[in-house]
């Protein structure tokens, strides 16, 4: 919401308080002021270093340089056509002025002006925006010659002064400016562009803004006079109001009050369209909406300045379409109800809508005139012929009024703030402030009364404060004459009864509820008066909570300790997948599917976590040496309940396994074993044992993607928790990866954590130990694993660590078998004698020879 | 005899003068000290020579060994330490030439920055609260005091997720991690319905918007809030632990505001500034020239929300805020682009 100083003055006097002073109070109060734009007033100064405190725009005029000045005659220029040179008076002395401006062309040569035109006029010096330039950029006057003729000032534009984009003439303006006087100290003003948030509705509006500023500062609050049009504030004249009452000629029937609480119409006749006054039109463009014509700104500045949208319609069509279907003897009805569906409306953007039963519609006896606050119909829109003006004042519900904006794409400024709620006291306020302005600016009648159907009045609860309430939830001192004192600030009419405040909401705001909840809402308030800067910073004395911590994410977040000491960099991937992307890995059936994806290659929540992880390798792929995990939710689909969410960790490794150095020119891939030895390490990091690995099941999930040679099944005592190993040649191809192996692993983590950990440590020895080599020859199928379990078996507690150093074949030691190498270590609670180790051994080597064939190797 | 000897011993130390290396070292001592030096030659002869002549020739030949020893092994000092010198200096290193790397791990940048966040509130006795991320519109909206069609509902556009039959309970993602304050004051209060335990819990999570994935907006984003719930909480208590919070987190001299706001889940709300950590409150890109940064919002939990939770409002109150870890290290950082987060390019990881 854009609001220029200038218009708040209207209603609040300001003096002392610079614009930045404004938009601080605002800003805490929760009107946040998110830039000030100036156009013409003093520009805060910020020495180097200083502090700056809003976003900031804009030019500060100059205040010697740029003046109200009157044009007298629009001669030729000698040398050019479409130029001409303005004998114009700046309130002190005579001055030629070059300009190009095409909306006084039309006076060129017809000699002394009978009625002087006021411009804006810039002297030499000046520094203003650069009219012809794309966007803003600053320029200086100098004196210079143009076409033979000596140019050093001029008259200005909009978009030279920084008022707006406006560079298609220059500033014509009324009457009544004083010449000579400065531009600055005239017209000088600055814009806060306010965010309103949805509790704050009811400020969007400059009386809105106003009010608060009042409040905040303590200071009055300056209404317009709105009655009904006999006096208006500018001119103190009374506009005529005359002719038969619009209560003989209109008649309104609400069909669904609920629909629509309130409709209020008057009526204006007799008057001219034509431009709306100069400042006028200068304010709606501070404001950011474009002066159209006398009327149509006046139901706009009418929403600006109190809120309430209104929609003017030609009286004179609405008579004439009645006109076809019935003798003129009766009124014209308007009718509010819901649209059919399928119901057509041609809009006045010139669309064609088709309507559904949530839009509401306003009517009269022959069909649909307009959709109810969000946009009028063509057909009955303000034209340069009309005369006479049916002013519409309504409530509507909110939500109707958001489902059809949002339905038809038709933001505006009449939706925002009906779709935000807006009171039904406005309604009428609306129209009087409507017709008031119609008069002013168009010369016309405006007719007796109003029609004022009100069928369904909000509320407007009355909430009872003690001063207990205030020192419970806000923790301060307050007598019951201090709040009540703040909350008559913003219009509640508050009664002081001992500790306790009866406080009943102020007809213009619809977000005080009742009960505990308005409790809350006017608690709010008395703190946003108060100023929450001025509540003290204490330290909470209520007791502690019982302790009953997060497990879960505990072990998680160990699990990423040990993964990163492993040399892991984590990833967090995007939730959002689709189906074929996901498919390269793995295929499922059945996803969480969004209903408004943002893109069709994220309209499904994942299933594999590796499938993500596998994306991220692919965009790192060029990197010398990948190895990435993540941990985090899949998402499996359980019809149409809420989803099962289990937690994964996958891990991807590729690349080579050391770093390149300059003196390191060459590394092995990762592989297979890079993989198994920091799972080993993982699974000890978590306490886990009792883990085995078996070649994968062809029937399980992981087959589909990993190596069948090799890869493997993790197991902790028997129950699979995850599977690891190198991306199958098939799988790999379909990825944009280099030419070594992908590793990847994937863990359930909800089975992981479940498993029962193991703490204790092997105890470390005083004695030395006896080491030794043992190379026994088996035959492939034997696994590495078979033959450890025996070592250690037959070891018992002696052997401390079996350790295989080497895996060897050849010709020698025959076809189809293998040599295994492993280092022992003997350990005893004494020093070990040679003998007894050896004694160990033998066992050892009959043990193998026995369960596996296996030979010593010599 | 004795002026041979001196003669030995003069060309001796002589010839001792252009040793430099061990090898012609000991070349000098084979020949100047050695079996057949001419100095050994003269012991050998000390039996030839009369009584009268041999102590004199025996104690000066003494003499010049001596000597000749002493100044070989001085001279063996000095030519051990050129050596040691000439070989430290023909070993000196390119100290310029980068380090051999190592393949280390790290956490993401949104893991580090959480974790920092919850460990300060950790020391401030919050405990860790999660929740899942695919919700109901109960849950995420209407518990929360976000009734169907309610204009906050726009604040946060959401994502839904097909399903059949709903009714005014549609599945969607969690647009924050604010239904865990539900889930969470559900499950104190059913330890003891009566009288309700005090809550002070820390949220984090992934949470989910409708957006166009841009520099400034994504998708998906972390969120991390904490919830206070008790007998005697008040607005003050909700200034003061929060200050106390930006302050740990942004430095202890940070100074801190708070700005009335609107959150449909709690009141009073607020939204708490910093003093831009970047400038100092100069005025800089990254506070926009405000000299603020905006670091998160809050507010007493709403009576609906309290009621909702199985806490009476009446007698009990609480507060509770949220706040982002990515928007916190993009201003730290000044990172520019949204998009890094998910983008799990190295290059940016690396740099954490």
């Amino acid at each position: 919401m854009k609001i220029p100083i200038s218009w708040l003055k209207d209603y609040i006097d300001l003096d002392g308080l610079s614009v930045e002073d404004i938009a601080r109070k605002l800003t805490l109060a929760g009107l946040e002021v998110d830039e000030i734009k100036y156009a013409g007033l003093a520009m805060p100064e910020y020495k180097d270093g200083e502090k700056h405190e809003f976003k900031t725009s804009g030019i500060a005029w100059d205040k010697e340089k740029l003046v109200v000045a009157e044009i007298r005659e629009v001669k030729a220029h000698p040398n050019a056509d479409r130029l001409t040179l303005l004998d114009l008076f700046d309130g002190k002395e005579s001055q030629t002025v070059l300009t190009g401006a095409p909306n006084i062309f039309h006076l060129k040569g017809t000699g002394k002006l009978d009625k002087p035109i006021k411009a804006a006029y810039a002297k030499e010096g000046t520094t203003l925006y650069d009219g012809h330039a794309e966007g803003l950029q600053l320029m200086t006057l100098k004196r210079t010659k143009i076409r033979g003729v000596e140019s050093y000032s001029m008259v200005c534009s909009e978009k030279e002064l920084g008022i707006s984009e406006e560079h298609e003439g220059i500033i014509l303006f009324d009457d009544d400016a004083p010449v000579g006087m400065s531009l600055a100290n005239y017209m000088g003003d600055a814009v806060l562009d306010i965010s309103i948030v949805p509790n704050m509705a009811r400020n969007a509006n400059v009386i809105g803004i106003a009010r608060e500023l009042a409040a905040l500062t303590g200071r009055e609050l300056k209404r317009p006079t709105m009655d009904n049009g006999r006096r208006t504030k500018k001119s103190g004249q009374s506009s005529a109001v005359n002719g038969q009452s619009v209560t003989e000629l209109v008649e309104i029937e609400i069909t669904n009050p609920e629909l629509n609480p309130r409709f209020v119409a008057g009526l204006i006749r007799d008057i001219e369209i034509k431009p709306s006054p100069y400042h006028i039109q200068r304010r709606l463009r501070l404001a950011g909406m474009r002066p159209i014509s006398n009327i149509v700104d006046a139901t706009n500045y009418a929403m600006l300045d109190i809120g309430q949208p209104l929609h003017a319609f030609d009286y004179d069509v609405l008579v004439s379409r009645v006109g076809q279907i019935a003798n003129l003897s009766h009124k014209i009805k308007i009718i509010t109800r819901a649209a059919k569906d399928g119901e057509k409306l041609t809009t006045l953007d010139g669309k064609e809508r088709v309507l559904t039963s949530e839009n509401v519609l306003v009517c009269d006896e022959s069909g649909p005139l307009a959709m109810a606050g969000v946009m009028g119909g063509a057909e009955s829109e303000v034209t340069d012929k009309t005369r006479t003006i049916l002013l519409e004042g309504a409530a509507w519900n909110f939500i109707n009024i958001r489902k059809t904006a949002k339905q038809h794409n038709l933001p505006s400024e009449a939706s925002f703030r009906f779709s935000r709620g807006v009171h039904p006291a406005m309604a009428e306020q609306g129209v009087k402030r409507g017709l008031q302005l119609m008069a002013e600016w168009s010369g016309g009648q405006i007719a007796p009364d109003l029609v004022d159907v009100y069928p369904l009045k909000p509320k407007d609860p009355t909430i009872t404060v003690t001063t207990k309430d205030v020192k419970r939830l806000l923790g301060i001192d307050l007598t019951a004459k201090q709040i009540a004192e703040l909350l008559t600030r913003l219009e509640f009419e508050c009664k002081v009864e001992k500790d306790s405040v009866k406080a009943k909401t102020p007809p213009h705001r619809l977000d005080i509820g009742e009960g505990a909840v308005g409790l809350a809402d006017v608690l709010e308030e008395v703190a946003r008066v108060y100023g929450y800067d001025r509540i003290p910073e204490t330290r909470m004395s209520d007791s502690l909570p019982p302790q009953v911590g997060n497990p879960q994410h505990e072990w998680e977040e160990h699990a990423r300790d040990i993964l990163v000491i492993l040399g892991l960099q984590e990833v967090v991937s995007y939730r959002m997948t689709s189906p074929e992307r996901e498919s390269r890995l793995v295929s499922f059936d059945e996803y969480v599917a969004l209903a408004n994806p943002i893109a069709p290659e994220r309209r499904v929540m994942r299933r594999s976590l590796l499938a993500s992880l596998l994306e991220n390798v692919e965009k790192n792929a060029r990197a010398e040496s990948i190895s990435m995990f993540e941990i985090g939710s899949v998402f499996e689909p359980n019809k149409n309940d809420l989803p099962n969410e289990p937690r994964k960790l996958a891990i991807a490794m590729t690349g080579l396994r050391t770093q390149t150095a300059w003196d390191v020119k060459d590394s092995a891939s990762f592989d297979f074993y890079d993989m198994k030895g920091r799972l080993e390490l993982l699974l000890s990091g978590l306490r886990l044992s009792g883990i085995s690995y078996t070649p994968t099941d062809s029937s399980s999930l992981s087959a589909g993607f990993l190596h069948p040679g090799k890869s493997a099944e993790v197991k902790i005592n028997g129950q699979s928790v995850g599977a690891f190993g190198e991306l199958h040649p098939l799988v790999k191809e379909k990825y944009d990866f280099e030419d070594s192996p992908v590793i990847v692993a994937e863990f359930d983590l909800d089975t992981l954590r479940n498993a029962t950990p193991t703490y204790g440590i092997a105890p470390v020895s005083e004695f030395p130990p006896v080491l030794e080599d043992i190379a026994v020859i088996v035959d492939e199928s034997v696994t590495a694993e078979k033959v450890e379990g025996l070592i250690k078996q037959t070891g018992g507690k002696t052997v401390t660590r079996v350790r295989l150093f080497d895996v060897y074949r050849d010709e020698k030691i025959g076809a189809g078998k293998k040599s295994l190498a492993y280092n022992l270590t003997y350990q005893s609670e004494k020093t070990m004698t040679d003998a007894e180790a050896a004694a160990i051994r033998t066992k050892i080597v009959k043990r193998l020879e026995h369960e596996v064939g296996a030979k010593l190797r010599g | 005899m004795l002026d041979k000897l001196n003669e030995i011993e003069k060309s001796a130390l002589e010839s001792l003068r252009s040793v430099t290396d061990s090898a012609a070292l000991e070349s000098w001592r084979v020949s100047h000290l050695g079996r057949s030096s001419a100095l050994m030659t003269v012991f050998a002869g000390l039996g030839k020579l009369s009584k009268e002549e041999r102590p004199a020739v025996g104690s000066g030949a003494n003499r010049v060994k001596v000597a000749l020893e002493s100044a070989l092994e001085e001279r063996s000092k000095l030519v051990k330490s050129a050596a040691l010198a000439k070989s430290l200096e023909e070993d000196a290193l390119d100290v310029t030439l980068p380090g051999r790397g190592v393949h280390v791990g790290r956490l993401h940048p949104s893991t580090q920055q959480l974790r920092k966040v919850m460990s300060i509130l950790a020391d401030m006795g919050f405990q860790i609260y999660t929740s899942r991320e695919v919700e109901t519109d109960e849950y995420n909206f209407q518990l929360l005091n976000f009734p169907p069609n309610h204009p906050a509902r726009d604040m946060q556009d959401t994502f839904f997720v097909e399903a059949e039959g709903r009714g005014d309970n549609p599945i969607l993602l969690r647009t924050h991690t604010s239904p865990g304050q539900i889930h969470a004051m559900r499950e104190y209060s059913a330890m003891n319905p009566d009288n309700p335990p005090p809550i002070r819990i820390a949220l984090p999570g992934m949470c989910f918007r409708y957006e166009q994935i841009t520099a400034r907006s994504e998708i998906q984003f972390n969120q991390v809030e904490g919830l206070v719930v008790g007998e005697n909480i008040t607005f003050a208590d909700l200034k003061g632990t929060l200050a106390d919070f930006a302050r740990r987190m942004f430095g202890q001299h940070a100074r801190v505001r708070f700005r009335a706001s609107y959150f449909p889940f709690t009141e009073p709300s607020a939204e708490v500034d910093v003093e831009c950590f970047v400038c100092g409150g100069k005025g800089c890109g990254v506070c926009k020239n405000s000299g603020w940064l905006e670091i998160l919002g809050c507010g007493m939990v709403h009576p609906v929300v309290l009621q909702n939770g199985g806490y009476d409002p009446a007698r009990y109150s609480g507060f509770a805020w949220g706040m982002g870890p990515e928007r916190q290290l993009m201003l730290r950082y000044k990172i520019d682009d949204i998009r890094y987060f998910w983008g799990n390019d190295l290059r940016f990881l690396e740099q954490f």
